[in-house]
């Protein structure tokens, strides 16, 4: 296995636990956000500065998530006064003013980021083996939070809020649940994510990230933990997969999106068991 | 001095916002789909615009032109992607759009090139026009003019046409406007026939005051364009026009005032946060 293979492993374990974290928002609570960006940015910039600042990487990952969670808190505050579409665009304008204000920052570098982020001093298998144990301890969580009460609230939330409500269970509590642990995972792939890429500029955090980390979670399923993780890797491999597109590959992307969403909009995760009704006993 | 420029073209902003978006209100109010593959319309119709535009030196048949090719790809947007999945949740339109974004983005990238077009021979660059102490930019006056009288005409028709009437019933009541016999299918198409042309005149206009389209000279409208019809209520063609005019002159003030500290993105996104959180409905009330 070459230093490339291992690097494209540990990035595509970092999508997928950003694609997982949203799928707890958006999935398994309902709430659409469009700016999940945002809080991977948050655990990157934080996990960088005090990298940079001398402070070991394993003790800098809990900070950022710390601080990517708080934030998600606050936006998660948001979630409680506006609703559907309108949060939609209220997380995609979080995600505009994080890197507006990034861009501007001098202490945060500005537009040229942070460069020469140390080492975790892990070494390459060693950083791998670190995405590798973030990311079952990611999937093991969503997991266990979907079977348990608070993924069965979540998901109450998610189909109807207001028989939720009826029901007696607390949409507001839920809901800032959501958003603060899915924020906190979404800050520690951006940590994992400033110590892959020991070099982090305010663009990488943009729409387009946030984008793609819907089009994660949705292509492989809403809400299902496994589909997410394929879409993750999908997504994540598709400019290694779809190589010989040279050119390309955007066109293709778009097409595969727009196709997706016209022939199986339940994802990935929909296929077995279409494929059930196929083969299955008519 | 300073102050009269940042609200003159605060206002030139807001007009251009308000004609480039006023389809997505029109297809939000009937359909509820944030059709962000709009902004791909306005792109569409700057470069074919300015394409026949140098092609024939006759500005009013490039813009002819340009409407018709972006009616044309509105209403295929519709009856080839839309219309099969109207039942789904809202995300899934919605990320169909974008990929019907992304695609053509790339699309016009493959076709027209990576640096876009230039205009050749451009009537409004760097025209001023001058009344005492005061220069206003003559691309201004023209997009704030050109948006006003389409949307008067607009304005005219919704309110006073058979059609604009079959619209209304539409988006307020569709079950009942189609039982008193409005055809809704028709009334989809006119939606996005009649923004998607008004699409492609703000995206000649941008292209006019830019001197240059480029593949992503979209974006200016699209991710705003989307903030724009939810602030401004469920379809609502005054909420919406009110609302570009507030985001055209917050960014235009912010920008002057507060430039140091945030981007243009930045401040829009603030007004937009600001807004939602005092009016979580949005600003115009959904005409009910």
């Amino acid at each position: 296995m070459t230093g490339y293979h291992l690097s494209l492993i540990s990035l595509t374990g970092i999508m997928i636990v950003f694609a997982v974290s949203l799928n707890m928002i958006m999935g398994l609570c309902g709430q659409v956000s469009l700016g999940h960006a945002a809080f991977y940015g948050v655990g990157a910039y934080v996990t960088a500065m005090m990298s940079a600042g001398g402070v070991p990487t394993l003790y800098a990952l809990p900070v950022g998530m710390l601080i990517a969670g708080l934030m998600g808190l606050i936006v998660g505050f948001a979630s409680l006064r506006v609703r559907d579409d309108f949060l939609a665009i209220t997380t995609l304008a979080v995600g505009f003013l994080f890197v507006g204000v990034v861009r501007k920052s001098r202490a945060l570098g500005g537009e040229f980021g942070i460069s020469g982020i140390p080492e975790s001093g892990l070494g390459p298998a060693g950083d791998a083996f670190l995405v590798a144990f973030c990311v079952v301890l990611t999937v093991a969580l969503s997991v266990y939070l979907s079977r348990n009460w608070t993924g069965l609230a979540f998901r109450s939330i998610s189909a109807n809020e207001e028989a939720a409500q009826t029901l007696g269970i607390n949409s507001a509590h839920y809901k800032l649940l959501a958003f603060c642990i899915g924020c906190a995972l979404a800050g520690l792939a951006g940590g994992l994510y400033a110590n892959y890429a020991r070099f982090i500029v305010p663009g990488t955090f943009g729409f387009s990230l946030s984008i793609t980390a819907a089009a994660m979670v949705v292509i492989g399923g809403i809400g299902s933990t496994a589909g997410v993780v394929a879409g993750a890797v999908l997504l994540t491999l598709f400019p290694e997969i779809f190589r010989f597109l040279g050119d390309y590959r955007m066109l293709v992307y778009g097409a595969l999106l727009v196709g997706v969403m016209l022939f199986q909009p339940k994802g990935l995760a929909g296929i077995p068991s279409m494929v059930r009704r196929w083969a299955g006993p008519r | 001095m300073y102050y009269v420029d940042l609200l003159i073209s605060g206002v030139a902003f807001g007009c251009l916002y308000a004609m480039a978006t006023m389809g997505l209100t029109l297809v939000y109010g009937l359909l509820r789909i944030l059709h962000i593959a709009h902004a791909a319309l306005f792109t569409l119709g700057a470069f074919v615009g300015v394409w026949v535009f140098n092609a024939s030196g006759s500005l009013i048949v490039g813009l002819i032109v340009a409407i018709l090719a972006a009616v044309v790809m509105g209403c295929l947007i519709y009856r080839l992607i839309y219309e099969s999945i109207l039942s789904q949740p809202p995300y899934v339109p919605l990320l169909a759009s974008l990929g019907v974004l992304i695609f053509l983005q790339d699309g016009f990238r493959i076709v027209f090139g990576e640096e876009g077009l230039t205009v050749r021979h451009n009537p409004f660059y760097m025209a001023n026009f001058t009344i005492g102490a005061f220069s206003i930019n003559v691309i201004y006056i023209v997009m704030a003019g050109g948006a006003l009288i389409s949307m008067a005409v607009l304005a005219f028709f919704a309110n006073y046409s058979r059609h604009g009437i079959a619209w209304r019933a539409t988006v307020s009541r569709p079950l009942l406007a189609a039982n008193f016999g409005v055809n809704v299918i028709q009334v989809r198409y006119a939606a996005f026939a009649a923004g998607s042309a008004l699409a492609a005149i703000a995206g000649v206009l941008v292209a006019l005051m830019n001197n240059l389209v480029e593949p992503h000279s979209g974006e200016l409208i699209s991710y705003k364009g989307l903030a724009i019809i939810v602030l401004g209520g469920l379809g609502n063609m005054q909420g919406a026009f009110i609302a570009s005019l507030v985001l055209g002159i917050a960014e235009s003030f912010g920008i002057g005032l507060a430039g140091r500290y945030v981007d243009r993105d930045a401040i829009a996104a603030v007004a937009l946060i600001a807004t939602l959180m005092i009016f979580p409905n949005g600003i115009g009330r959904a005409r009910t």
